[in-house]
Protein backbone atom coordinates (compact mmCIF):
# COMPACT_ATOMS: atom_id res chain seq x y z
CA UNK A 1 0.00 0.00 0.00
CA UNK A 2 1.49 3.26 -0.69
CA UNK A 3 0.11 6.02 0.55
CA UNK A 4 -0.79 9.59 -0.75
CA UNK A 5 -1.95 12.96 0.81
CA UNK A 6 -4.71 14.40 -1.05
CA UNK A 7 -2.89 17.71 -0.25
CA UNK A 8 -0.75 16.49 -3.19
CA UNK A 9 -3.71 15.90 -5.03
CA UNK A 10 -4.68 19.17 -4.47
CA UNK A 11 -1.04 20.68 -5.08
CA UNK A 12 -1.25 18.64 -8.38
CA UNK A 13 -4.64 20.09 -9.47
CA UNK A 14 -3.28 23.68 -8.58
CA UNK A 15 -0.05 23.35 -11.06
CA UNK A 16 -1.76 21.79 -13.75
CA UNK A 17 -4.46 23.86 -13.74
CA UNK A 18 -2.26 26.86 -13.79
CA UNK A 19 -0.62 25.79 -16.58
CA UNK A 20 -3.48 24.69 -18.36
CA UNK A 21 -4.89 28.08 -18.78
CA UNK A 22 -1.75 29.44 -20.20
CA UNK A 23 -0.74 26.93 -22.70
CA UNK A 24 -1.91 25.16 -25.48
CA UNK A 25 -1.04 21.15 -26.03
CA UNK A 26 1.65 20.56 -28.48
CA UNK A 27 -0.59 19.22 -30.98
CA UNK A 28 -2.99 21.23 -30.92
CA UNK A 29 -1.02 23.99 -31.40
CA UNK A 30 1.21 22.11 -34.24
CA UNK A 31 -2.35 21.44 -35.94
CA UNK A 32 -3.22 24.87 -35.79
CA UNK A 33 -0.02 25.71 -37.84
CA UNK A 34 -0.73 23.50 -40.19
CA UNK A 35 -4.31 24.90 -40.72
CA UNK A 36 -3.13 28.54 -40.67
CA UNK A 37 -0.88 27.40 -44.23
CA UNK A 38 -3.79 25.33 -45.37
CA UNK A 39 -6.16 28.64 -45.38
CA UNK A 40 -6.34 31.98 -47.45
CA UNK A 41 -8.62 34.76 -46.17
CA UNK A 42 -10.07 35.59 -43.07
CA UNK A 43 -9.62 31.95 -42.23
CA UNK A 44 -6.33 32.67 -42.26
CA UNK A 45 -6.56 35.90 -40.65
CA UNK A 46 -8.41 34.23 -37.34
CA UNK A 47 -5.77 31.35 -37.33
CA UNK A 48 -2.83 33.46 -37.53
CA UNK A 49 -4.37 35.61 -34.63
CA UNK A 50 -4.80 32.27 -32.45
CA UNK A 51 -1.45 31.19 -32.91
CA UNK A 52 -0.07 34.74 -32.06
CA UNK A 53 -2.27 35.06 -29.27
CA UNK A 54 -0.75 32.02 -27.56
CA UNK A 55 3.06 34.30 -27.52
CA UNK A 56 0.84 37.12 -26.62
CA UNK A 57 -0.49 35.31 -23.43
CA UNK A 58 3.12 34.46 -22.89
CA UNK A 59 4.90 37.15 -22.77
CA UNK A 60 2.08 38.80 -20.83
CA UNK A 61 1.24 35.93 -18.03
CA UNK A 62 -2.44 36.14 -19.59
CA UNK A 63 -4.97 33.24 -19.74
CA UNK A 64 -5.44 31.95 -23.88
CA UNK A 65 -8.86 32.38 -23.65
CA UNK A 66 -11.01 34.50 -20.96
CA UNK A 67 -13.23 31.27 -20.54
CA UNK A 68 -10.61 29.60 -18.55
CA UNK A 69 -13.36 27.05 -17.84
CA UNK A 70 -15.49 24.80 -16.24
CA UNK A 71 -12.58 22.51 -13.99
CA UNK A 72 -13.07 18.80 -15.29
CA UNK A 73 -10.46 16.53 -13.52
CA UNK A 74 -10.22 12.99 -14.12
CA UNK A 75 -8.22 10.79 -11.73
CA UNK A 76 -7.12 7.06 -11.95
CA UNK A 77 -6.50 6.21 -8.52
CA UNK A 78 -4.34 2.73 -8.19
CA UNK A 79 -6.34 0.68 -5.45
CA UNK A 80 -2.72 -0.06 -3.95
CA UNK A 81 -2.95 3.56 -2.96
CA UNK A 82 -4.53 4.85 0.45
CA UNK A 83 -5.78 8.21 0.52
CA UNK A 84 -5.07 10.35 3.47
CA UNK A 85 -5.92 13.87 4.83
CA UNK A 86 -9.32 16.35 3.29
CA UNK A 87 -11.96 13.97 0.93
CA UNK A 88 -10.88 13.78 -1.92
CA UNK A 89 -13.35 16.46 -3.96
CA UNK A 90 -12.19 19.04 -1.07
CA UNK A 91 -8.54 18.47 -2.12
CA UNK A 92 -9.30 19.08 -5.74
CA UNK A 93 -11.37 22.30 -5.12
CA UNK A 94 -9.00 23.79 -3.21
CA UNK A 95 -6.80 23.11 -6.08
CA UNK A 96 -9.01 24.90 -8.55
CA UNK A 97 -9.97 26.90 -6.40
CA UNK A 98 -5.90 28.95 -5.75
CA UNK A 99 -5.11 28.41 -9.13
CA UNK A 100 -8.08 30.47 -10.48
CA UNK A 101 -7.60 33.11 -8.17
CA UNK A 102 -3.42 33.22 -8.37
CA UNK A 103 -3.61 33.07 -12.00
CA UNK A 104 -6.27 35.59 -12.64
CA UNK A 105 -8.63 32.91 -14.21
CA UNK A 106 -12.09 33.85 -14.61
CA UNK A 107 -14.82 32.36 -12.48
CA UNK A 108 -17.21 31.04 -14.37
CA UNK A 109 -19.29 28.89 -12.44
CA UNK A 110 -22.92 29.73 -11.05
CA UNK A 111 -26.01 28.42 -9.72
CA UNK A 112 -27.87 26.90 -12.78
CA UNK A 113 -31.26 28.76 -12.11
CA UNK A 114 -30.02 32.06 -9.71
CA UNK A 115 -27.39 32.66 -12.13
CA UNK A 116 -25.08 33.79 -8.73
CA UNK A 117 -21.49 33.24 -9.48
CA UNK A 118 -20.05 30.60 -6.83
CA UNK A 119 -17.16 32.92 -6.66
CA UNK A 120 -14.11 30.66 -6.75
CA UNK A 121 -14.77 28.26 -9.79
CA UNK A 122 -15.65 25.22 -7.65
CA UNK A 123 -16.76 22.93 -7.31
CA UNK A 124 -14.75 20.88 -9.90
CA UNK A 125 -16.60 18.17 -11.80
CA UNK A 126 -14.12 15.15 -10.73
CA UNK A 127 -14.66 11.65 -12.35
CA UNK A 128 -12.21 8.93 -10.46
CA UNK A 129 -11.56 5.50 -11.94
CA UNK A 130 -10.22 2.79 -9.77
CA UNK A 131 -7.35 0.96 -11.66
CA UNK A 132 -4.80 -1.30 -10.66
CA UNK A 133 -1.65 -0.27 -9.45
CA UNK A 134 0.33 2.51 -6.71
CA UNK A 135 0.15 5.97 -8.53
CA UNK A 136 -2.49 8.42 -8.89
CA UNK A 137 -3.02 10.10 -12.50
CA UNK A 138 -4.24 13.58 -12.78
CA UNK A 139 -5.85 14.82 -15.68
CA UNK A 140 -6.70 18.74 -15.80
CA UNK A 141 -9.01 19.79 -18.51
CA UNK A 142 -10.23 23.55 -18.85
CA UNK A 143 -13.43 23.44 -20.29
CA UNK A 144 -14.89 26.10 -22.10
CA UNK A 145 -18.92 26.31 -22.68
CA UNK A 146 -19.41 28.76 -26.15
CA UNK A 147 -18.10 24.68 -27.16
CA UNK A 148 -19.83 22.54 -24.75
CA UNK A 149 -23.17 24.48 -25.61
CA UNK A 150 -22.93 22.54 -28.92
CA UNK A 151 -22.54 19.26 -27.43
CA UNK A 152 -25.28 16.87 -28.27
CA UNK A 153 -26.21 13.13 -27.32
CA UNK A 154 -28.26 10.58 -29.60
CA UNK A 155 -29.86 7.51 -28.50
CA UNK A 156 -29.76 5.33 -31.56
CA UNK A 157 -31.37 2.42 -32.75
CA UNK A 158 -28.91 -0.38 -33.18
CA UNK A 159 -30.06 -0.36 -36.93
CA UNK A 160 -28.34 3.49 -37.70
CA UNK A 161 -25.33 1.65 -36.92
CA UNK A 162 -22.00 3.37 -38.03
CA UNK A 163 -23.80 5.30 -40.88
CA UNK A 164 -25.85 6.70 -37.82
CA UNK A 165 -23.12 7.29 -35.44
CA UNK A 166 -21.34 9.76 -38.34
CA UNK A 167 -24.22 11.22 -39.24
CA UNK A 168 -24.36 12.37 -35.58
CA UNK A 169 -21.19 13.53 -35.43
CA UNK A 170 -21.09 15.40 -38.96
CA UNK A 171 -24.56 16.92 -37.74
CA UNK A 172 -23.55 18.20 -34.31
CA UNK A 173 -21.06 20.06 -36.36
CA UNK A 174 -22.92 21.23 -39.14
CA UNK A 175 -25.45 22.58 -36.64
CA UNK A 176 -23.11 24.13 -34.53
CA UNK A 177 -21.60 26.31 -37.86
CA UNK A 178 -19.14 29.50 -36.35
CA UNK A 179 -20.70 29.29 -32.40
CA UNK A 180 -18.11 27.02 -30.90
CA UNK A 181 -14.90 28.51 -31.90
CA UNK A 182 -14.00 26.33 -34.96
CA UNK A 183 -11.20 24.32 -36.38
CA UNK A 184 -12.96 22.43 -33.59
CA UNK A 185 -12.25 19.04 -31.84
CA UNK A 186 -14.90 16.29 -31.57
CA UNK A 187 -15.30 14.12 -28.94
CA UNK A 188 -17.35 11.00 -29.18
CA UNK A 189 -18.50 8.64 -26.97
CA UNK A 190 -19.95 5.42 -28.77
CA UNK A 191 -21.98 2.77 -26.61
CA UNK A 192 -22.21 2.72 -22.82
CA UNK A 193 -25.25 4.21 -21.32
CA UNK A 194 -27.14 8.04 -21.26
CA UNK A 195 -24.47 9.02 -18.47
CA UNK A 196 -21.57 6.95 -19.15
CA UNK A 197 -21.83 7.66 -23.09
CA UNK A 198 -21.45 10.92 -22.56
CA UNK A 199 -18.58 10.59 -20.03
CA UNK A 200 -16.47 8.95 -23.08
CA UNK A 201 -16.95 12.10 -25.18
CA UNK A 202 -15.28 13.81 -22.47
CA UNK A 203 -12.58 11.75 -21.97
CA UNK A 204 -12.02 11.20 -25.65
CA UNK A 205 -11.22 14.76 -25.90
CA UNK A 206 -8.64 14.25 -23.00
CA UNK A 207 -6.62 12.47 -25.61
CA UNK A 208 -3.94 13.78 -27.95
CA UNK A 209 -4.99 15.00 -31.31
CA UNK A 210 -3.58 12.70 -34.33
CA UNK A 211 -3.62 9.76 -32.27
CA UNK A 212 -6.23 7.31 -33.23
CA UNK A 213 -8.30 4.86 -31.43
CA UNK A 214 -6.49 1.18 -31.08
CA UNK A 215 -9.65 0.09 -32.71
CA UNK A 216 -9.53 -0.33 -36.57
CA UNK A 217 -13.01 0.02 -37.49
CA UNK A 218 -13.67 2.82 -34.02
CA UNK A 219 -10.40 5.05 -35.88
CA UNK A 220 -11.71 4.70 -39.34
CA UNK A 221 -15.30 6.12 -37.89
CA UNK A 222 -12.51 9.02 -36.65
CA UNK A 223 -10.78 9.48 -40.23
CA UNK A 224 -14.65 9.36 -41.89
CA UNK A 225 -16.33 11.53 -39.69
CA UNK A 226 -13.40 14.19 -39.77
CA UNK A 227 -13.27 14.06 -44.20
CA UNK A 228 -16.86 14.55 -43.49
CA UNK A 229 -16.41 17.43 -41.60
CA UNK A 230 -13.70 19.35 -43.37
CA UNK A 231 -15.93 19.02 -46.32
CA UNK A 232 -18.80 21.13 -44.76
CA UNK A 233 -16.96 24.57 -45.57
CA UNK A 234 -17.51 26.26 -42.01
CA UNK A 235 -13.53 26.45 -41.45
CA UNK A 236 -11.78 28.78 -38.83
CA UNK A 237 -14.13 31.16 -36.89
CA UNK A 238 -17.29 29.94 -39.13
CA UNK A 239 -15.26 32.26 -41.91
CA UNK A 240 -14.96 29.13 -43.94
CA UNK A 241 -12.38 27.37 -45.15
CA UNK A 242 -10.70 23.58 -45.28
CA UNK A 243 -10.24 22.94 -41.42
CA UNK A 244 -13.52 23.19 -39.76
CA UNK A 245 -12.45 20.21 -37.34
CA UNK A 246 -8.70 19.61 -36.20
CA UNK A 247 -9.58 15.97 -35.29
CA UNK A 248 -12.32 13.39 -34.24
CA UNK A 249 -11.57 11.45 -31.18
CA UNK A 250 -13.61 8.58 -30.55
CA UNK A 251 -14.16 6.39 -27.45
CA UNK A 252 -16.43 3.06 -27.17
CA UNK A 253 -17.75 0.83 -24.55
CA UNK A 254 -20.20 -2.23 -25.09
CA UNK A 255 -23.80 -1.14 -25.28
CA UNK A 256 -27.86 -2.31 -24.33
CA UNK A 257 -28.50 -5.52 -26.87
CA UNK A 258 -31.65 -2.57 -27.83
CA UNK A 259 -29.24 0.60 -28.34
CA UNK A 260 -26.92 2.79 -29.80
CA UNK A 261 -25.98 5.77 -28.00
CA UNK A 262 -23.86 8.54 -29.66
CA UNK A 263 -22.55 11.44 -27.31
CA UNK A 264 -21.04 14.41 -29.19
CA UNK A 265 -18.88 16.93 -26.98
CA UNK A 266 -17.35 19.76 -28.58
CA UNK A 267 -14.31 21.40 -27.85
CA UNK A 268 -13.09 24.97 -29.38
CA UNK A 269 -9.73 25.28 -30.90
CA UNK A 270 -8.02 26.37 -27.78
CA UNK A 271 -7.43 22.74 -26.34
CA UNK A 272 -6.14 23.00 -22.72
CA UNK A 273 -5.25 19.53 -21.46
CA UNK A 274 -2.32 19.19 -19.02
CA UNK A 275 -1.62 15.53 -17.12
CA UNK A 276 0.76 13.90 -14.39
CA UNK A 277 1.23 11.11 -12.59
CA UNK A 278 1.84 10.93 -8.91
CA UNK B 1 -6.64 46.89 -42.71
CA UNK B 2 -8.84 49.68 -42.11
CA UNK B 3 -8.15 51.77 -38.93
CA UNK B 4 -11.24 52.87 -37.16
CA UNK B 5 -12.00 54.94 -34.22
CA UNK B 6 -15.38 54.60 -32.39
CA UNK B 7 -18.39 56.39 -32.83
CA UNK B 8 -18.76 55.40 -36.34
CA UNK B 9 -20.79 57.89 -38.77
CA UNK B 10 -22.85 56.40 -41.08
CA UNK B 11 -20.49 57.20 -43.71
CA UNK B 12 -17.82 55.12 -42.23
CA UNK B 13 -20.34 52.39 -41.47
CA UNK B 14 -21.57 52.17 -45.13
CA UNK B 15 -17.97 52.03 -46.55
CA UNK B 16 -17.26 48.68 -44.33
CA UNK B 17 -18.21 45.60 -46.28
CA UNK B 18 -18.66 41.63 -44.96
CA UNK B 19 -15.22 40.33 -44.78
CA UNK B 20 -13.15 43.29 -44.50
CA UNK B 21 -10.46 43.41 -41.83
CA UNK B 22 -10.08 46.60 -39.44
CA UNK B 23 -8.42 47.78 -36.23
CA UNK B 24 -11.08 49.47 -33.93
CA UNK B 25 -10.32 51.78 -31.36
CA UNK B 26 -12.30 53.65 -29.52
CA UNK B 27 -14.87 53.16 -25.83
CA UNK B 28 -16.98 50.30 -25.91
CA UNK B 29 -18.98 48.14 -23.18
CA UNK B 30 -19.02 44.82 -22.26
CA UNK B 31 -22.51 42.73 -22.06
CA UNK B 32 -23.62 39.26 -21.77
CA UNK B 33 -26.46 37.47 -20.94
CA UNK B 34 -27.38 38.32 -17.50
CA UNK B 35 -26.43 41.90 -18.22
CA UNK B 36 -28.58 42.01 -21.15
CA UNK B 37 -31.31 41.18 -18.69
CA UNK B 38 -31.04 43.68 -16.61
CA UNK B 39 -30.93 46.49 -18.93
CA UNK B 40 -33.87 44.61 -20.54
CA UNK B 41 -35.56 44.75 -16.89
CA UNK B 42 -34.36 48.46 -16.66
CA UNK B 43 -35.98 49.36 -20.59
CA UNK B 44 -39.30 47.75 -19.54
CA UNK B 45 -39.56 49.68 -16.18
CA UNK B 46 -38.63 52.54 -18.15
CA UNK B 47 -35.35 53.07 -15.83
CA UNK B 48 -32.31 54.89 -16.85
CA UNK B 49 -29.43 52.65 -19.02
CA UNK B 50 -26.47 52.59 -17.05
CA UNK B 51 -24.89 54.11 -20.51
CA UNK B 52 -26.80 55.43 -24.01
CA UNK B 53 -27.66 53.34 -26.26
CA UNK B 54 -27.13 55.95 -29.26
CA UNK B 55 -24.33 54.99 -31.44
CA UNK B 56 -22.94 52.61 -28.59
CA UNK B 57 -20.89 49.45 -29.35
CA UNK B 58 -21.76 46.85 -27.25
CA UNK B 59 -18.98 43.99 -26.71
CA UNK B 60 -20.27 40.39 -26.20
CA UNK B 61 -17.28 39.55 -23.73
CA UNK B 62 -16.90 38.86 -20.02
CA UNK B 63 -13.32 39.16 -18.81
CA UNK B 64 -10.98 37.67 -16.55
CA UNK B 65 -9.93 39.34 -13.27
CA UNK B 66 -6.87 42.44 -14.10
CA UNK B 67 -3.44 41.66 -12.63
CA UNK B 68 -1.29 43.70 -10.78
CA UNK B 69 -0.39 46.71 -13.52
CA UNK B 70 -3.52 45.91 -16.02
CA UNK B 71 -6.52 47.65 -16.43
CA UNK B 72 -8.50 43.87 -17.40
CA UNK B 73 -7.05 40.51 -18.09
CA UNK B 74 -7.88 37.88 -20.74
CA UNK B 75 -10.63 39.51 -22.66
CA UNK B 76 -11.97 38.01 -26.20
CA UNK B 77 -15.35 37.88 -27.25
CA UNK B 78 -18.22 35.35 -26.49
CA UNK B 79 -20.99 33.58 -28.73
CA UNK B 80 -22.47 36.45 -29.83
CA UNK B 81 -25.76 33.75 -31.07
CA UNK B 82 -26.96 33.56 -27.25
CA UNK B 83 -27.63 37.46 -27.47
CA UNK B 84 -30.08 36.97 -30.49
CA UNK B 85 -33.06 37.55 -28.68
CA UNK B 86 -31.42 40.81 -27.58
CA UNK B 87 -30.11 42.60 -30.42
CA UNK B 88 -32.99 43.79 -32.41
CA UNK B 89 -34.55 45.80 -29.62
CA UNK B 90 -31.21 47.62 -28.70
CA UNK B 91 -30.69 48.11 -32.18
CA UNK B 92 -33.93 49.55 -32.87
CA UNK B 93 -32.87 52.42 -30.07
CA UNK B 94 -29.94 53.39 -31.81
CA UNK B 95 -27.11 50.82 -30.68
CA UNK B 96 -24.49 51.28 -33.40
CA UNK B 97 -23.25 47.68 -33.48
CA UNK B 98 -21.75 44.62 -31.79
CA UNK B 99 -18.45 42.95 -31.53
CA UNK B 100 -18.78 39.17 -30.42
CA UNK B 101 -17.95 35.94 -32.46
CA UNK B 102 -19.85 33.55 -34.68
CA UNK B 103 -22.94 33.81 -36.35
CA UNK B 104 -26.42 35.52 -34.92
CA UNK B 105 -29.82 34.82 -36.49
CA UNK B 106 -31.57 36.41 -39.60
CA UNK B 107 -33.48 38.68 -37.75
CA UNK B 108 -30.41 40.42 -35.96
CA UNK B 109 -28.87 40.27 -39.81
CA UNK B 110 -32.25 42.18 -40.89
CA UNK B 111 -32.84 44.68 -37.87
CA UNK B 112 -28.80 45.75 -38.56
CA UNK B 113 -30.09 46.60 -42.45
CA UNK B 114 -32.80 48.38 -41.27
CA UNK B 115 -30.81 50.21 -38.54
CA UNK B 116 -27.71 50.84 -40.56
CA UNK B 117 -25.24 49.23 -37.87
CA UNK B 118 -22.33 46.54 -37.97
CA UNK B 119 -21.32 43.53 -36.45
CA UNK B 120 -17.58 42.65 -35.92
CA UNK B 121 -16.00 39.26 -35.45
CA UNK B 122 -13.77 38.58 -32.91
CA UNK B 123 -11.44 35.92 -32.79
CA UNK B 124 -12.98 33.52 -30.54
CA UNK B 125 -9.96 32.30 -28.05
CA UNK B 126 -7.71 35.32 -28.75
CA UNK B 127 -8.16 36.71 -25.28
CA UNK B 128 -4.89 37.77 -24.30
CA UNK B 129 -4.50 39.83 -27.58
CA UNK B 130 -7.98 41.37 -26.84
CA UNK B 131 -7.61 41.74 -23.13
CA UNK B 132 -3.78 43.80 -24.33
CA UNK B 133 -5.48 46.20 -26.50
CA UNK B 134 -7.90 47.65 -23.32
CA UNK B 135 -6.11 50.35 -22.46
CA UNK B 136 -8.80 51.34 -19.54
CA UNK B 137 -11.37 49.51 -18.09
CA UNK B 138 -14.24 50.97 -15.67
CA UNK B 139 -16.97 48.90 -14.48
CA UNK B 140 -20.49 50.80 -15.03
CA UNK B 141 -23.40 48.49 -14.09
CA UNK B 142 -23.92 45.38 -12.09
CA UNK B 143 -20.77 44.92 -10.34
CA UNK B 144 -22.75 41.68 -8.48
CA UNK B 145 -22.32 39.94 -11.43
CA UNK B 146 -18.41 39.75 -11.51
CA UNK B 147 -17.09 39.01 -15.15
CA UNK B 148 -20.58 39.55 -16.52
CA UNK B 149 -21.03 43.16 -15.23
CA UNK B 150 -20.83 45.58 -17.49
CA UNK B 151 -17.66 47.32 -18.23
CA UNK B 152 -16.88 50.44 -20.40
CA UNK B 153 -13.83 49.50 -22.05
CA UNK B 154 -10.99 52.21 -23.88
CA UNK B 155 -10.06 49.72 -26.45
CA UNK B 156 -7.21 50.20 -28.96
CA UNK B 157 -6.96 48.49 -31.91
CA UNK B 158 -8.86 45.52 -31.53
CA UNK B 159 -8.52 43.12 -34.63
CA UNK B 160 -11.86 42.52 -36.16
CA UNK B 161 -13.27 41.70 -39.21
CA UNK B 162 -16.97 42.80 -40.59
CA UNK B 163 -19.53 39.74 -40.19
CA UNK B 164 -22.27 41.65 -40.96
CA UNK B 165 -22.36 44.85 -42.65
CA UNK B 166 -24.75 47.75 -42.57
CA UNK B 167 -26.49 46.79 -45.74
CA UNK B 168 -26.55 42.95 -44.46
CA UNK B 169 -24.35 41.21 -46.17
CA UNK B 170 -22.87 38.55 -44.32
CA UNK B 171 -19.86 36.49 -43.66
CA UNK B 172 -20.88 33.39 -42.51
CA UNK B 173 -21.79 31.38 -45.33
Amino acid sequence: MRSISTQQIADCVYRLARRAGLTLTEPCREALKRAAEAESGAAKFALETILENETVAKRENLPVCQDTGMAVVLLEIGQDVALTGEPLQNAVDDGVRRAYRDGYFRKSLCDPLTRVNTGDNTPAHVHVDIVGGDHVRVTFLAKGFGSENMSRLAMLTPAEGREGILRTIVEAVAGAGSRPCPPVVVGVGIGGSFDSCALLAKKALTRDIGTRNAREDVAAIEREALSRINALGIGAQGFGGKVTALDVLCEIAPTHIAGLPVAVNMQCHCVRCEKEEL
Amino acid sequence: MKFLKLPLSAEEKRALHAGDAVCLSGTIYTARDCAHRRIFELLDADMPLPFSLKDAFIYYAGPCPAPAGKPVGSCGPTTSARMNMFAPRLLKLGLGGMIGKGEMSEEVRRTIAECGAVYFAAVGGAGAIYGNCIKKSDCVAFPDLLSEAVYRFEAENLPLVVAIDSAGNCIYP
